[in-house]
């Protein structure tokens, strides 16, 4: 019964859902919860690019801010001064953005762990230390204010949206680029290269073994994610009516680190959730004190004792506790790399056992987006490595 | 241009240098420690030396205008921001050593936001001012080029400090147990030693370093929120340039900060900060380990 319902449930086009419910939010008519939801799609697209590298890859960028400012920066420079129509600024926004994480990229995957983070960071105070004294192009610290509102010339055929206030259209604006955004992103993941990039997190060497460019995969990676945290920073320059320093500042990136790992890592709606629980909290608590970071440090203290898998991962985790009782049986879905490196080992015996060749991936369970780090050896049969009797 | 020429001006440079080098190495000294024993970033050290400042500022208020006011400001700085550390340690930062880095300097991080708003909420955000000690309120005057007496005594600071943490760890009995710890924390504890109150104490050593320096940076900077995110960024360049962990390297860092600092506005008036962060950069991509760090792991 239950599992009818769970089949039932995966039917539904849940994204889709999600998709119309946001959609309906201007209807309320509310200037202010227009504001609030615009806010947390722009962050929820930049955290899911930074959970590019954090969860996927397993990198931890410790500048991932430098990006989103420099999307911010060029597309409303090249709105405001070169006159760009506005799609077209924010692809170069885009652009622009993957083009330096590429460059400075290039630098930090050479690098491991805490040191990876450091330079990351570094290049991230570089681009703010341009941004804040460079004062003929980006306004130095006064930030380049009055970036101005796209028109979308599509909106105002409808009759409905051409009569409504700008900050609506906008809003509008931004959840179908953000779907667009985040429905690339979740393309890149479920890709035989998303699959890759999970194998190198949970085991590099094995990557390297099985022919993988490591470095050339995390580049990628890394030039990707900030590509998708330049398009976020696009559209924020816009809401936030300006572009400031500030975007890049290594406060920024602590930020969406937070808000990512608040909503938890190992999913790829985490970071949206984290952005949108993050979000609504600071609104709640500014409205009681002023004293917000206070209340942050305290809620980081409680994710990092209380539920280091973010929100959405401990309630997986509860989900998936319910659902195993119930069957019997445990979830295969969440069972890590050990488990694979069992079942390598363990087909190995067999092939021992039989003297025969054994194709170690034929008696497996097979489920739908299961992560294995030999599953994603997305290359033909005839180059794959075979598993030889030791 | 022609200001490079002037042998006075750039004497008078070379102080400037000196004073933000040594200054920096104060605060330095104790994030490299503690990165060298505990393998912790600790962004939360920019608070600790905020603190010490803000406490240092209370007590000349209580004790006065005097030298010996201000030493006793300073002590009682420094020593209640060390009890400050050794609690932080002891309650919450122990329970962190097992996980990942991330989350490491996610607490840290964590910590940095809730002093900054305590510091905040006990002593508002209008900046406040000490004045120095009279002992050290003068000046030499070397050829037209002014030496604060305060300068200098900072300027001495530095190597005395450096050079009691060399003693520290290389000829006493403490220091060859530090550097054991450093090296391989579970066999120091099969062998006997109390490893997880050496912890304790390395902690509240680095967090009475960050006390001190800034209960001592309190009469040349003024005392103000923000100062804790402003310093930690300098002391984490100098301790990445010039290698996490090492003594030596973070007096040899933090002298390449503050000359870069005092000579490069000469150079690029503009773009100072700027030529640190691209030290910074070049280093971790050429020797990611520091300038006289060992390459770990």
């Amino acid at each position: 019964m239950k599992a009818k319902a769970r089949r039932l449930s995966r039917r539904i086009p849940w994204t889709l859902v999600l998709f119309l419910i946001a959609a309906l939010i201007p209807v309320l008519g509310s200037r202010y919860y227009t504001f609030l939801a615009t806010d947390i799609i722009i962050f929820a697209v930049f955290a899911t690019s930074l959970n590019l590298l954090l969860g996927v890859t397993g990198l931890v960028p410790f500048g991932h801010a430098a990006y989103f400012g420099i999307g911010a920066y060029v597309c409303a420079i090249f709105m405001k001064d070169l006159g760009l129509p506005f799609l077209l600024a924010w692809l170069l926004g885009g652009f622009g953005g993957a083009l330096f994480a590429a460059l400075f990229g290039f630098f930090c995957v050479r690098l491991t762990s805490v040191y990876f983070s450091m330079l990351t960071m570094a290049f991230a105070q570089i681009v703010w230390a341009i941004c804040f004294k460079w004062n003929d192009v980006t306004g130095g610290e006064q930030g380049y204010p009055n970036v101005p509102m796209p028109s979308v010339a599509v909106f105002d055929w409808i009759p409905w949206l051409s009569r409504l206030r700008i900050d609506h259209k906008f809003f509008y604006l931004t959840l179908i680029l953000a779907a667009l955004t985040i429905a690339v992103m979740r393309r890149i993941v479920d890709s035989p290269f998303g699959r890759m990039l999970t194998t190198i997190r949970d085991n590099a060497e094995r990557a390297q073994f099985i022919g993988t460019n490591v470095r050339l995969f995390q580049l990628i990676a890394f030039s990707l994610a900030g590509g998708f945290a330049a398009l976020a920073g696009g559209l924020f320059g816009i809401f936030n009516r300006g572009v400031f320093p500030d975007f890049c500042y290594w406060p920024k990136s602590a930020e969406v680190l937070i808000m990512t790992i608040l909503g938890g890592i190992h999913h790829f709606w985490g970071p949206s959730v984290g952005a949108a629980i993050l979000i609504l909290l600071n609104q709640y608590i500014v409205s009681y004190t002023e004293f917000w970071p206070f209340a942050l440090g305290l809620i980081l203290l409680v994710l990092l004792f209380a539920l280091p898998g973010g929100v959405v991962g401990a309630i997986a985790g509860l989900v998936g506790r319910a659902a195993s009782s119930s069957e019997g049986a445990p979830d295969a879905g969440v069972l890590g790399a050990k488990q694979d490196l069992f079942w390598l080992y363990r087909c190995k015996w067999r092939e021992f056992r039989r003297g025969q060749e054994l194709d170690h991936r034929r008696d497996r369970p097979q489920r739908r987006r299961q992560i294995y780090a030999v599953q994603s050896d997305h290359r033909t049969p005839a180059s794959r490595p075979r598993a030889r009797a030791v | 241009m022609s200001e490079l020429l002037d042998p006075f001006f750039l004497l008078g440079q070379l102080r400037s240098g000196l004073t933000t080098a040594m200054f920096l190495f104060l605060i330095a000294s104790g994030l490299s420690l503690i990165f060298g024993v505990l393998k912790i970033i600790n962004f939360a050290h920019g608070s600790l030396y905020m603190i010490g400042a803000y406490i240092a500022w209370n007590m000349t208020l209580v004790l006065g205008r005097t030298s010996l006011g201000f030493l006793g400001a300073v002590v009682v700085a420094s020593l209640s921001v060390a009890v400050l550390g050794g609690v932080v340690e002891r309650l919450l930062l122990r329970y962190m050593y097992k996980r990942d880095e991330l989350y490491q300097l996610l607490f840290t991080y964590a910590l940095v936001l809730i002093f900054s708003d305590a510091c905040k909420y006990l002593w508002g955000t209008q900046p406040h001012s000490v004045s120095r000690p009279p002992i050290l309120s003068g000046s030499i005057d070397f050829y037209g080029v002014r030496f604060p007496h305060y300068d200098l005594f900072i300027i001495l600071l530095g190597p005395v400090i450096a050079f009691g943490f060399w003693v520290l760890l290389n000829r006493t009995r403490y220091g060859r147990i530090i550097r054991a710890a450093a090296l391989d924390r579970e066999m120091l504890g099969a062998l006997g030693a109390n490893v997880s109150s050496l912890y304790t104490g390395m902690f509240a050593l680095a967090a009475f370093l960050a006390g001190l320096s800034g209960a001592l940076v309190s009469p040349i900077k003024s005392v103000v929120p923000g100062m804790d995110v402003e310093i930690i960024i300098e002391a984490f360049i100098v301790v990445v340039i010039g290698g996490l962990g090492s003594l030596w390297g973070t007096l040899l860092g933090s002298l390449i900060y503050g000359l870069t600092l005092a000579f490069g506005i000469l150079i690029f008036p503009r773009f100072s900060i700027f030529a640190a962060f691209v030290i910074m950069a070049v280093v971790l991509i050429v020797r990611p380990w520091g300038l006289m760090g060992r390459p770990v792991r």
